[in-house]
């Protein structure tokens, strides 16, 4: 038994070399220190802001200078103290998002692939329905019927990812399933779940890991967008899709107020892209089947 | 004589695999519709407590919230109320918009237009160049050109849609240059197609999402073409590179390519929300956002349904045209 299956030593630690394998490849440190970068922002902001966030300080769109680095925003409040301090929600509820994503469509997906018959068709179908919608649609769907409360937010954007995951995760655990290790443990009467906690799932960290690069990237595109919108924290409090769109009015007289923002959403987004990426390559390998994979995932959004 | 016709009909749909499966697709589709509108109806009776009061909010006097709860049909059991949206929607009988109201019809129709025309022309812009930059790409495959493109439409890939909007807006409207306006009002009872400047920038905007995409996704499905067996034996042959990619790749590759431009237009349904909202652009996406901040349900709805019902028939449409375009596909399994 200890020698058919990997050493738990080995198992714990594939995550581990492969987050160490994508760091040290170009594209992921690149993505890394672009991401690191944003986080640190957001990260110091939580802690310190040279100013009240929320206090009147300023005339309203006030130029930058010396003094006031990045100026004012429309109504006049420090921008540098709302930027630091309008980005750790956002790497919250993201996270939170993602992490309730995959792992509800991963235990999805591998559920179906594992049982089969007609659990899977259940399961799928049910997901078929949940695809029809875009990942905004849904979530405004939702926080439009109850309110946008942030929790609300979080179980939305996560939901959205629910069936894509699931798809791509099925696909995988369906090979799994069917490979004689697992067929020897059945044959032993070891019950399903343990199964697919105990086999199946340990040989799922690879494109477990690549999953929860990806989501993290379309969680965070989902998050400030509604924020942009107005479904996200609520005014007077800073968040960088808030303050995108609050200060579009003034882009003519201070546009850092607007530009700053958005830059850290798209480096915050780039960095966990390139990163993912980075990651898909270290646990799949050549150019050509990354790219493929890639053409999976997206394929997985439409037809049967 | 009825046996036989049975018997007769059966061989006809074996021999004609495609229209089997057409029926199959459709058929499927049009279930997927029904469970989503069920999806839609479900999550509007999410709203806790009293919907009209929840609607009209706490200063609002009892009779407007009796008023509103006979309107929206509070009274009778869930099954009835659903009934009653779902037998609405094919003959455009949608109800009154709670924000205004106006039939919700009358509201969304010059909206579902200008949206179309956004489409349409963004997605159709951003499939050519895409498609042509990604093929481009893959005969290159490895090249310096290829390298840095690649990392480009990574990069560009991940920045959300209002982020590319907002700097769209800086750079032709309002910092930088002053070429286009940033801002797309029409005048009431006109549609976008009479106003076509006011369509530069948002389909700009949406161009630039979608050449990334379109580009990784042709690149994928080209390099997978150039490597395949018979495309080496046709080189082996020695048959010219041109004719190889034209007779052997190019026909093998239009099923994937078909599959792309279905997928880019699924991808527009999600990323009109936010560019329209950007500019102000009367569609329904910035349609969906207004409802949505005036808790407008039927609007929501019916907004959420249409997305929904576009979603199942380009999927439709793009896997019957994949299937009739790919002889391999059209032997039934």
């Amino acid at each position: 038994m200890t020698a058919a299956t990997p050493s738990k030593q080995l198992r714990r630690h594939e995550w581990l070399t492969l987050l160490q394998r994508a760091a040290v490849s170009r594209r992921g440190t690149v993505g890394l220190s672009l991401a690191g970068f944003v986080v640190l922002v957001a990260v110091v902001g939580a802690i310190w802001t040279p100013d009240s966030p929320t206090a009147f300080l300023y005339e309203p769109l006030q130029k930058p200078s010396v003094q006031v680095l990045l100026g004012g925003d429309y109504l006049g409040r420090d921008v540098l103290s709302r930027v630091l301090a309008g980005g750790w929600v956002l790497l919250v509820m993201a996270v939170a998002a993602t992490v309730i994503g995959v792992s509800l469509g991963a235990f999805q997906g591998i559920e179906a692939a594992y049982l089969g018959g007609r659990t899977d068709t259940m399961i799928m179908r049910g997901m078929d329905v949940f695809l029809a919608f875009p990942a905004i649609v849904l979530a405004l769907l939702i926080v439009g019927t109850v309110g946008p409360k942030l929790w609300l937010i979080v179980l939305a954007v996560g939901l959205g990812h629910v069936p894509q995951v699931a798809r791509v995760m099925r696909a995988t655990a369906l090979d799994i399933a069917e490979r004689d290790y697992v067929k020897a443990v059945e044959l032993q009467g070891v019950k399903p779940t343990r199964i697919i906690t105990g086999e199946i799932l340990p040989n799922l960290v690879s494109p477990l890991m690549v999953e929860l690069g990806l989501r993290l990237t379309y969680s965070i595109v989902v998050i400030a967008g509604l924020s942009f919108l107005g479904f996200g924290q609520q005014p007077p409090a800073p968040s960088w899709g808030n303050m995108i769109s609050e200060n579009r009015i003034g882009l003519q007289t201070n546009p850092w107020a607007v530009v700053v923002p958005a830059a850290l959403i798209a480096l915050l987004a780039i960095g966990t892209n390139l990163f993912a990426d980075a990651v898909a390559r270290a646990a799949i390998g050549a150019d050509r089947e990354v790219e493929q994979a890639f053409v999976r995932t997206e394929a997985a959004k439409a037809s049967q | 004589m009825i046996a036989r016709a049975g018997t007769r009909r059966r061989a006809y749909v074996r021999a004609h695999p495609i229209a089997s499966l057409v029926a199959g697709r459709t058929g499927q589709g049009i279930i997927t519709l029904l469970l989503v509108s069920l999806v839609v109806f479900a999550a509007t009776q999410l709203l806790p407590g009293n919907a009209a009061r929840a609607i009209l909010g706490f200063s609002a006097t009892p009779q407007r919230i009796h008023a509103l709860e006979l309107e929206l049909g509070l009274y009778r059991g869930w099954w009835s109320q659903y009934w009653g949206w779902l037998s609405g929607l094919p003959v455009g009988r949608l109800g009154t918009s709670l924000a205004n109201s106006e039939p919700v019809w009358r509201l969304v129709e010059p909206r579902l237009l200008n949206s179309a025309v956004l489409v349409v022309v963004s997605g159709l812009t951003g499939c050519v160049l895409g498609i042509a930059l990604g093929a481009v790409a893959a005969l290159r495959h490895g090249s310096l050109l290829d390298n840095s493109m690649t990392v480009g439409a990574l990069a560009v890939l991940a920045v959300p849609e209002f982020v590319v909007a907002i700097g769209v807006v800086i750079l032709f409207s309002t910092v930088v240059f002053h070429l286009f306006p940033g801002v797309s009002l029409l005048t009431p009872g006109e549609n976008i197609l009479q106003a076509p400047r006011l369509l530069v920038l948002p389909a700009l905007s949406l161009v630039i999402v979608t050449i990334p995409y379109v580009y990784r996704m042709t690149r994928a499905a080209t390099l997978e073409a150039l490597e395949s067996p018979y495309v080496e034996m046709a080189r082996l042959k020695g048959v010219p590179r041109w004719r190889v990619l034209v007779q052997h790749a190019l026909p093998n590759a239009l099923p994937p390519t078909i599959q792309v431009v279905g997928l880019t237009f699924l991808r527009l349904a999600g990323g009109i929300v936010l560019v329209e909202e950007v500019f102000d652009f009367p569609g329904i996406g910035q349609g969906l956002v207004n409802a949505v901040t005036d808790r407008d349900i039927p609007v929501i709805q019916f907004i959420v349904i249409a997305l929904a019902a576009f979603y199942v028939v380009v999927n439709i449409t793009t896997d019957v045209l994949a299937l009739l375009c790919s002889p391999r596909r059209r032997i039934p399994a």
